[in-house]
């Protein structure tokens, strides 16, 4: 087992290594370095110096991958490559465009997109199960039929309509719960309820729909015929039988996203003003930070490959026919 | 003079090929069949029907030419949509005003007949013009809606006359044998035909009470939302398809050789797209487009016009979310291909030396056709609705450019006002959900016609894996 999570491991470098490269191609080639100076100051008629202060306080004044005029293995390492690229690999992942320190904010702001992820995860993945169930059970017949449809409808609404109807109407209408807002101690509930049940609903359609498919492609199973024609209740059949066999790729399919979780949620975040790492990378992205993007695409790549490993090894965990090899 | 857009080249094309894949469609049977096992179903029917009329708007945007003026320099390129819609495009009023208003929604300042200035609702600029008295708003609305609704309906029976008569040959019997089968049986025919009839008489109505009144209000500087929400059609059918099609040919050649050669061309595929699908959608997106803004920054000299640069943006967004989305196509090509590359065909066209590259073309792309059509239709609806999230962290479409996201995004903060102003938000979130249940019920219906793994399995039931995958961007956010 722990051969082969190190054997993935070193299987995983070569692709976070592309990954590396691939992000460090498009921010360093399309544009330089005096480029992305440029836009940052914002204005048109900076002059030279201040594009080179800009540059220097960041350290993007270096040659790009090899350094001649250093010595020994200074050549390599006193690059833009090996400083703002290759260090991710050992998660130094250095400092903002505003000077602050990206490693600091992401341990910090993690806590609250897990905070709003994990129970819309949870909540989400018992209310699709549920759905899916009772299509399942009546599959074929007018609740399925209806159900899929409305299934469908909900899976085609923006989820942004989501968002800025629930905050309208359980916000600004009702005024149940504070439109946005996040306070990191104890009495947070009251603003995680609303994010996280719209997490939920605006997941139902695909979700449901998804788990609906699993289950009826494990009732034309041989063990649902023998379960049946042991004279089970259909009820029996389809929560004992069905239901266990229909959790295996449901939970494998969701462990795969849990590493994920960290990232959070862009749009939710930051409609609902929570300092989580999904507003984090909306505020990069909005502010131009190049420093925090490539940071956050190359966390995204580790998180993704821990969440395949996970899946392989959660497939061996729930199916003994499954061996790691 | 005509003048296109990049992406007006594009979207040409696009209708050349889907026109070229029609005729194949026709001329046979195999091809013929699923395509008959889509449209037998109502839904299917409905939404091709509803899409047809998406289509149409976005085509009839898609011609752009400009006229010259007196002093002999060329306009702004305008289309054949601007042209229809040109009250909507040019009465311009100051600011918000409510649908059907003919007032402007906040109090302004100003000067009444004895001289004494008072704060009232100001009368729009061109909303209504044509009342004498404001108190006949309601009863002259009313006339024009039962004016514009007739006419729709007679526009709709007309051509679906027409239709009948073409399709008969100029038999009057058959003519009328077929209108009564399109009306009055229950069939897919029917349900198309009355989609057809109620959308044609609706657009015809909104068209028809635009030429008077803002029917869907104004947005903040002023303009006609119906017209904007008209205009955002072609950036989201854009959006949609041009993606997936511009990634095809590298999805398509890299996955059948992976699947074909496998050994080492295969670990660079595999290698390929698990590296490209580690990054997260987003991410990679807004990496490129950070880039593509400082590009685009000091390089402005090189772009034509705003229309253009924004117009270049389009495309160059759109092959970006291709490089997002092309690998799990890529994917199911390969094991597709991985399967297919030891039927007998393959075995027996290798044993007659016909070469590799023939093999490939000849006989293993019709073959996984099918999944190309399944997985275009099934990322459409997705991409739609991506593009409203991408508009939202501004890596999306320019914002110069008309886009239903654009929409959100300005109008975000427009239920906050007193009094609210809903109808920008709700105009482009109707608009998208319409194109997109649409979209979606479509692509059930070609995913179960056309998938074969169905064949066999009772009652509809879809076993494809890439259920998952359409929302796969929406969901990540």
């Amino acid at each position: 087992m722990i051969e082969y999570i190190l054997r993935r491991g070193l299987y995983a470098l070569p692709i976070l290594l592309g990954v590396n490269i691939i992000t460090f191609l498009l921010f360093f080639s399309i544009n330089s370095p005096d480029d992305m100076a440029r836009i940052y100051l914002g204005d048109r008629h900076i002059t030279q110096e201040q594009v080179e202060s800009w540059k220097e306080q960041r350290g993007y004044n270096k040659p790009l991958f090899i350094n001649f005029e250093a010595e020994g293995t200074e050549t390599l390492t006193d690059t833009i490559f090996f400083n703002k690229s290759l260090s991710l690999f050992w998660f130094e992942f250095g400092q903002s465009e505003s000077g602050r320190d990206i490693g600091a904010d992401i341990q910090q702001r993690m806590w609250p997109s897990l905070a709003i992820a994990l129970p819309t995860l949870i909540l989400g993945l018992m209310v699709n199960i549920t759905f899916a169930l009772l299509m399942a059970f009546f599959r074929g017949r007018y609740v399925d039929y209806w159900g899929v449809i409305l299934c469908v409808a909900i899976m085609s609404i923006s989820s942004l309509f989501y968002i800025i109807g629930g905050q309208f109407l359980f916000g600004k209408m009702l005024s149940l719960v504070p439109i946005s807002g996040y306070s990191p101690d104890g009495n947070s509930l009251k603003f995680l309820v609303l994010p996280v049940l719209i997490g939920v609903f605006s997941g139902i359609g695909a979700g449901s729909r998804w788990y609906r498919t699993i289950f009826l492609e494990e009732m034309g199973k041989e063990y649902v015929r023998t379960a049946r024609s042991k004279g089970l209740s259909e009820a029996r059949v389809l929560f004992k039988h069905v239901l266990r066999n229909g959790l295996i790729p449901i939970l494998t399919g969701v462990v795969v996203v849990l590493p994920m979780l960290f990232m959070g949620s862009l749009l939710v975040e930051s409609f609902f003003g929570i300092p989580g790492l999904g507003s984090y990378t909306i505020e990069a992205i909005q502010s131009q930070d190049f420093a925090i993007v490539r940071a956050m695409v190359f966390l995204g790549a580790v998180l993704y490959i821990i969440g395949l490993l996970l899946t392989d090894i959660s497939y061996t965990l729930v199916d003994p026919r499954v061996r790691l090899n | 003079m005509l003048h296109l857009y990049i992406t007006d080249y594009f979207i040409w094309g696009l209708v050349l090929l889907v026109a070229l894949y029609g005729v194949q469609v026709y001329r046979y049977a195999h091809w013929r069949q699923p395509w008959g096992r889509v449209f037998k179903r109502h839904t299917a029917a409905i939404a091709a029907v509803v899409l047809g009329m998406y289509a149409l708007i976005g085509l009839s945007d898609s011609v752009h030419w400009s006229v010259e003026n007196e002093q002999g320099q060329q306009s702004e390129a305008l289309s054949l949509l601007d042209y229809a819609m040109t009250p909507m495009r040019t009465q311009v009023e100051k600011s918000y005003s409510a649908p059907f208003s003919i007032y402007g929604l906040s109090r302004e300042m100003r000067i009444d007949e004895q001289g004494q200035t008072e704060r009232a609702l100001p009368r729009l600029d061109h909303a209504g013009s044509h009342l004498p008295t404001a108190q006949q708003r309601s009863q002259d609305i009313r006339r024009k809606t039962l004016v514009g609704l007739a006419m729709g309906a007679a526009i709709a029976f007309l051509s679906l006359s027409l239709l009948a008569l073409l399709l008969a040959r100029g038999c009057p019997v058959g003519t009328w044998r077929r209108l009564k089968a399109w009306l009055l049986q229950h069939t897919p025919a029917r349900s198309a035909a009355v989609t057809y009839v109620l959308c044609l008489t609706i657009l015809t109505t909104a068209y028809y009470l635009g030429q008077y009144y803002h029917v869907w209000g104004t947005d903040k500087v002023g303009y006609d939302v119906f017209y904007i929400a008209m205009k955002s059609v072609r950036t989201g059918l854009v959006i949609g398809t041009l993606t997936t099609v511009v990634m095809l040919p590298l999805a398509l050649a890299l996955g059948m050789m992976a699947g074909y050669f496998r050994g080492w061309v295969d670990d660079v595929v595999q290698y390929i797209y698990t590296t490209l699908n580690a990054i997260p959608g987003v991410l990679l997106i807004a990496a490129a487009v950070l880039m593509l803004n400082v590009y685009m920054h000091n390089h402005a000299e090189s772009f034509q016009s705003l229309a253009a640069r924004a117009d270049w943006r389009l495309l160059f967004i759109c092959l970006i979310l291709g490089m997002t989305s092309w690998t799990s196509l890529c994917r199911l090509l390969r094991a597709e291909t991985l399967k297919l590359r030891e039927s007998d065909y393959v075995v027996a066209a290798k044993t007659f030396g016909v070469s590799t590259p023939m093999i490939l073309f000849r006989h293993l792309m019709p073959n996984v056709m099918h999944i190309v059509l399944i997985t275009v239709v099934i990322d459409f609806s997705g991409l739609v609705l991506a593009e409203a999230v991408l508009a939202y962290v501004e890596i999306g479409v320019d914002p110069t450019m008309h886009s239903w996201g654009n929409m959100i995004n300005s109008a975000r903060l427009e239920l906050a006002r007193d009094p609210i102003v809903w109808w920008s938000l709700t105009a482009s979130l109707i608009a998208m959900f319409v194109l997109v249940l649409c979209a979606n019920l479509f692509a059930d219906a070609v995913r179960d016609a056309f998938d074969p793994r169905l064949k066999d399995e009772q009652g509809g039931q879809n076993t494809s894996g890439s259920e998952s995958s359409p929302q796969s961007l929406e969901a990540q956010s």
